[in-house]
This record gives C-alpha cells, sequence and structure tokens, in this order.
C-alpha cells in the first residue's frame, strides 16, 4: 500500500512533463459486482448469501506527438460489503515507456501476460495474481520493473529487474472461496531481503510462418506460495525459485493448437509442468453470424504432493472442455462454457461466463462456478459450498 | 472490340472456321485481360503512398434504422511487391469497453494471412485464425475479406461492359476471389473511367444471389495523384442492415516502418 502512495506522488510531481505530449486519454471503467452463492457456508464465521462490490478502474495514458514516449496510469480501487480483504486498492499501471526504433525502456509499475493456453496460465510468472478479485486467475496486481527489451529481425528480447515483490491476495476469514485455516497476513520469505529481493527474467520471442513461440528464464521470488499451519492460521511461504518455461503456438486454418511448458528448481528440487490443446472454430454455424469455438486441454504437473518442497497445486492430471459462441453482433455478444476436470479423483468445476455491450457505454457480463463431486481433504474441497453466480453492471468512460 | 474484329473479316478474304474458332478464343481471352488491365490500372493508381494513416467512423444500422457507432483508426503500410500483401493495423477507440483493442494483418495474396489480436483488458497478443475470411467485421455488414482483399491479385477478372455509374461513365469488371474461403462466387466492380477508381461493387453470395452492394463516394485526390474515397455505403439485400464507413483526411508519408507492423507492437499502438 505505501508504495503505492510513492508511486501516485512521482505521477503527480512528472505530470508538468506532460505538456509536451498531444495524444491524452481518460478512459477506464466504473462497475458493480453482485456476487450470489448458491449454499450456506462450510467454515466459522464465513458469509451466507450474496456480496456486493464497486469497482473503480481509470485509465489515464499521455503519448508524445511522435510516439516515442509514453506514461501510461491506471489506478484500480474495490470496495465490498462483505469481505475486508476484497476491498482494495492497487496500481495495475504506472509507467513511463521510452520507444526507440528498436529498442525500449519501461520503468515503472506494468502488467505482462505471457502464454497462449486457456485453461492454465502455466508459463505467465511476471504478476502476481490478484485472487481476491476473481478466482479465474486472470486479474493479475501491478508488477514494479525496470523492463528492456529489444525487436529485431532474429525476434523480441525482453529483460526484466524487479526490485519489489507483490503478495498474493487471500480472502479475509469472512470472506469465501477461501481455504480453512484462512490465509493470515503475515508471510514467510526464503531470501532474507524479503519483499525487496531483486527478480529477474530474460524472454525471447518470435514468429515463423504459422508458428508463434517464446521462451524464458527466470530467478526471483515464486509467485504461488506455499502454506505452513500456525496457530490456526496459514502463514504463506515465499520460496526462491529458478525457471524456464516455453510457449508455442501453431496456427493452422480453422486449428490453434497450443503448448506451454516449465521446468521449476524450488528447495533442490526440480518439477516439470504442461498445458496443451487445441481451439478449433466453426465459422458461421448454421448460415448465421455466430462461430463456435471448441477447445480440449490437458494440464499435467509432476510436483511433489509434499506441501514442504513446493506450493500445492489442483492441476495436476486434469482435462479442460470448453465450447464459446461468439455471436458477432453488434452487441459482441459472447457466452463460454467450460469444465476442469480432474482425471483421478473426477471433481469438477464448471464455469459459465456471458458477456454482452448494453449500448455504446455499458456492458452486462455473467460470470459462474459450480465445484461438483470435490473429494474429502483435498483442496478443492474447501470450495464444494462456494458454487456462486455472479453479476457484473460496468460503465465505460 | 468488335471494330477490330470486323475489319478483320473485310481484309481477310478467306475465313476458315479455324481462324474464327481462334479469333473467338482470343476474344474471349481479351474479355478477361481488359477486365484485368483495368482493375490493375485502378488499383496500380495509388502505388507509392508509402504508408497510411487515417481516422474513420463506423456506423451500424439494422432493418428499423437503429443505429449503433464505432471508431477506430486504420495504419496500412504499403508492400510494393504485387505478389505480397499490405500490412494494417486496426485500432479501436470505441465502444469504450473495447478501446485499445487492435488487429494486426500482414496479407498474403492466395495464402491465408497473418492475423494477431491484442486484448489490452488482459495485455494479451493472441494469433487469430485467418480463415474466417467471410464472417463479419465487429458486427457490420462488411465481411473481413471487404476490408483486407483488395489486392489485384486476389482476384481473375472478366470485362462485363459499360454503364453509368452516377455523373460518370463506367466499366464493369467482374471478378472471382482466388483466395481460399472466400464467402463469394463473384464480384461486380464498377470502375471509373475518368480517374479509374472503384464506385461500386455487387457481392454475389455462394448460392449465386446478389447478398450486398458497396457504393464508394466522396473521392479526394492527396498529393502524388492518390484517390481515397471518405465514404463507403455496404447494404445487405438480404437483411435490410447496412453498414457506412466515414472517412476521415489520410494522412501520407507518415514514416511508419515496418517494425511498427511487428505482432509485439500491437501492445503500444494507438
Amino acid at each position: 500500500m505505501k508504495y503505492i502512495f510513492k508511486f501516485i506522488a512521482i505521477f503527480v510531481f512528472a505530470f508538468p512533463t506532460l505538456t509536451y505530449a498531444d495524444k491524452e486519454k481518460l478512459s477506464g471503467y466504473v462497475a458493480l459486482d453482485l456476487r450470489v452463492f448458491t449454499s450456506d457456508a462450510q467454515f466459522n464465521n464465513q458469509f451466507n448469501g450474496g456480496q456486493s462490490s464497486l469497482i473503480l478502474q481509470p485509465e489515464f495514458s499521455s503519448q508524445t506527438v511522435n510516439g516515442t514516449e509514453k506514461f501510461s496510469f491506471i489506478p484500480f480501487a474495490r470496495l465490498d460489503n462483505r469481505d475486508d480483504n476484497r476491498s482494495h486498492a492497487d496500481l495495475r499501471e504506472a509507467y513511463w515507456l521510452r520507444s526507440e526504433e528498436q529498442w525500449n525502456l519501461l520503468v515503472g509499475v506494468n502488467r505482462v501476460f505471457w502464454g497462449v493456453a486457456e485453461s492454465n496460465h502455466l508459463v505467465d510468472i511476471i504478476n502476481q495474481t490478484d485472487q481476491v478479485d476473481s478466482v479465474n486467475g486472470e486479474e493479475k496486481l501491478g508488477q514494479p520493473m525496470v523492463n528492456i527489451t529489444t525487436e529485431q529481425e532474429w525476434g523480441r528480447l525482453s529483460f526484466f529487474v524487479m526490485p519489489l515483490f507483490r503478495e498474493r491476495t487471500y480472502p479475509s476469514e469472512e470472506g469465501r472461496l477461501r481455504s480453512d485455516p484462512v490465509v493470515a497476513q503475515e508471510v514467510q520469505y526464503e531470501s532474507r531481503d524479503e519483499q525487496r529481493h531483486v527478480d529477474l527474467a530474460l524472454r525471447y520471442s518470435h514468429y515463423i510462418g504459422d508458428w508463434d513461440f517464446g521462451v524464458y528464464y527466470f530467478k526471483g521470488t515464486g509467485r504461488e506460495p506455499r502454506f505452513t499451519s500456525n496457530n490456526n492460521r496459514l502463514i504463506a511461504q515465499y520460496d526462491q525459485i529458478k525457471q524456464v518455461g516455453i510457449d508455442v503456438q501453431f496456427t493452422s486454418g480453422v486449428w490453434l493448437w497450443k503448448f506451454e511448458g516449465i521446468n521449476r528448481l524450488q528447495n533442490n528440487n526440480y518439477f516439470n509442468a504442461m498445458v496443451g490443446g487445441f481451439e478449433y472454430t466453426l465459422y458461421q454455424i448454421t448460415n448465421s453470424a455466430a462461430d463456435l469455438g471448441l477447445l480440449l486441454e490437458y494440464m499435467h504437473d509432476s510436483r511433489n504432493k509434499i506441501s514442504a518442497k513446493a506450493p500445492p497445486v489442483e492441476t495436476d492430471d486434469d482435462v479442460f472442455l470448453a465450447a464459446r459462441l461468439a455471436m458477432n453482433d453488434t452487441q459482441d455478444s459472447e457466452m463460454l462454457l467450460g469444465v476442469v476436470i480432474d482425471r483421478n479423483d473426477h471433481s469438477k468445476v464448471v464455469s459459465l461466463e456471458i458477456k454482452r455491450r448494453l449500448d455504446n457505454n455499458w456492458k452486462l457480463e455473467l460470470e459462474s462456478r459450480w465445484f461438483k463431486d470435490t473429494k474429502e481433504n483435498t483442496s478443492l474441497s474447501q470450495l464444494k459450498k462456494d458454487s456462486f453466480v455472479a453479476l457484473r453492471l460496468a460503465r465505460y468512460f | 472490340m468488335n471494330i477490330i474484329f470486323k475489319k478483320r473479316k473485310n481484309k481477310i478474304a478467306i475465313i476458315t472456321s479455324l481462324v474464327l474458332f481462334l479469333s473467338t478464343s482470343a476474344f474471349a481471352q481479351t474479355e478477361e485481360q481488359k477486365g484485368f488491365n483495368i482493375s490493375a490500372r485502378s488499383d496500380r493508381s495509388d502505388r507509392g503512398f508509402g504508408d497510411s494513416v487515417v481516422e474513420l467512423k463506423m456506423i451500424l444500422r439494422n432493418a428499423a434504422g437503429k443505429e449503433s457507432t464505432r471508431t477506430l483508426i486504420l495504419k496500412t503500410l504499403e508492400v510494393p511487391d504485387e505478389n505480397e500483401g499490405d500490412k494494417s493495423i486496426i485500432i479501436f477507440d470505441s465502444p469504450s469497453d473495447i478501446s485499445g483493442t487492435a488487429m494486426l494483418s500482414h496479407a498474403k495474396i492466395l495464402d491465408a494471412d497473418n492475423q494477431w489480436l491484442y486484448l489490452p483488458a488482459l495485455k494479451r497478443i493472441k494469433r487469430i485464425s485467418s480463415v474466417n475470411k467471410s464472417g463479419p467485421f465487429v458486427g457490420s455488414e462488411f465481411a473481413f475479406e471487404d476490408l483486407t482483399a483488395s489486392e489485384l491479385n486476389k482476384y481473375k477478372y472478366k470485362f462485363l461492359g459499360v454503364g453509368v455509374c452516377g455523373t460518370l461513365k463506367c466499366d464493369k469488371v467482374e471478378r472471382y476471389p482466388q483466395y481460399q474461403y472466400s464467402g463469394y462466387t463473384r464480384q461486380v466492380a464498377w470502375i471509373d473511367r475518368d480517374v479509374h477508381q472503384i464506385r461500386k461493387i455487387e457481392f454475389y453470395e455462394r448460392r449465386g444471389d446478389l447478398l450486398k452492394t458497396l457504393n464508394i463516394s466522396d473521392y479526394k485526390k492527396y498529393p502524388g495523384n492518390i484517390w481515397r474515397a471518405q465514404n463507403f455505403v455496404m447494404k445487405n439485400h438480404q437483411t435490410g442492415k447496412s453498414t457506412e464507413l466515414i472517412y476521415s483526411d489520410y494522412k501520407f508519408k507518415t514514416g511508419l516502418k515496418d517494425n511498427a507492423f511487428q505482432k509485439s507492437d500491437l501492445r503500444s499502438a494507438r
């Protein structure tokens, strides 16, 4: 939180220098979230019924006429009526970017996405997951960094220096979709530098014909914690890791073939994980404008199930099946229905997402998740009473 | 064409059936050659534009006349080789929920284009299938191919005749898509005889029926003898829906280079 104010101060100070910029833009959204749980809570002190949130994310950007310099400033805030940890603020972006023909330099807070798969963002490692914001793992906390990138004929090479670690967010004791016991506020680090350990990453990416690919090396504080138990609280323990990752997509006609893999060293223990599959699209089904995408992905993770070595993981031997319907209408209506099935214990997570623009500025989204057939004493069983339906009404500006 | 044929008949006393056969087939070839030549003159009239940047407004109207609007920026880099397609980036400005969404295309002539989509909410660049030529572009009456398939060698041609287009005289050229996955069996392009620009295109769908008509107007001449239309209206005859594109002034030779049309540049495109 403290560093957020520091950055705001820097940006307020830096604003006068923006007067030479000609392309300034203020955009963003304000949204109302309503999330209703279909069952009463499993654990003590959790609320029953629904929770509502107010979300504000203004986006300010400014660019010089020739495009060589750019500022971006995107603060984010959520105010939740049931879960104090879910009420939080973050700087999603606050950076200065200098672009030359073959080089660019970025200093500040940014979000960086790596990967190709839909069910599991396995190789994506730069940003910490904003777990309280969304259980789908796609909301990320802004990461402070210095990032130098070069674009050459032979591809793109990007180097990241990350001087400040962001801790994962977790629900409070009153909140739903949490573990039991609850995750404590205090955390432990393997490194003596704790949150100030300087993490490094180097990524190369390119495409040749129908192949798009990237490889990277990351050395620093692992983004997923493992947990130790203390005083009926779970303490998040952040280890030092070394990880290589690869992501590949082969685009062939209506088929997109995808693969992501990692190899990680954590606590003197190596393990591998992968996700791979395809997306097959039927365009203009039944002579309408709508497209139907069919997705199949397989996830595997070889990590030791002993939590003293590596964080526990759900996606160790799982299959993801999904259908995506894009109506291609003026409202950009879209629906995604998917299920992740654990091949060992046959537990399932079913998800449904529907989006539709109401007019030029309003958008309505529905998200629903059901946790089915969970087995006792698995981490997923902690969510067995947390199936929910969420509605979001957003006003973009 | 007919005049030449008659002269030849008068000058040559003996007409064998072989000669007749040859001249008829030569005649047929000429119709195709003529169609190609008219299209080539039109297509090549803007050669050397280098690069261009233009803002445009897209107005979608349903059969009842209800409107919805999008604004976008289109950047194009000319690739001089006629066997290669141009490179382009489309960046959406509104509706505001898709603001910053960008699509990069590296057009090919007969092979599938390379296309990437940038989704700003996730900061994700995704390679997408370019097979979907005939699908609607952002819910409009324009298909992807209507916007991207203007390259000369994407079609075979046939001259149909002469017609009147507004106050001008036009050559009517039928063109047949040669690239895969087109939604059309044929198109009829009306190219004026004055400045050689396309004024109208009729699109015939797979069953052979007239599907859409595109009217192109408000041509403006830019330095270097480059013509650009400022207004496109696509009318779908089967649904009653229409889409209008209104272009602002073009900027040419803005100094855009090839490296601004690479996939990673989608993140900072605006």
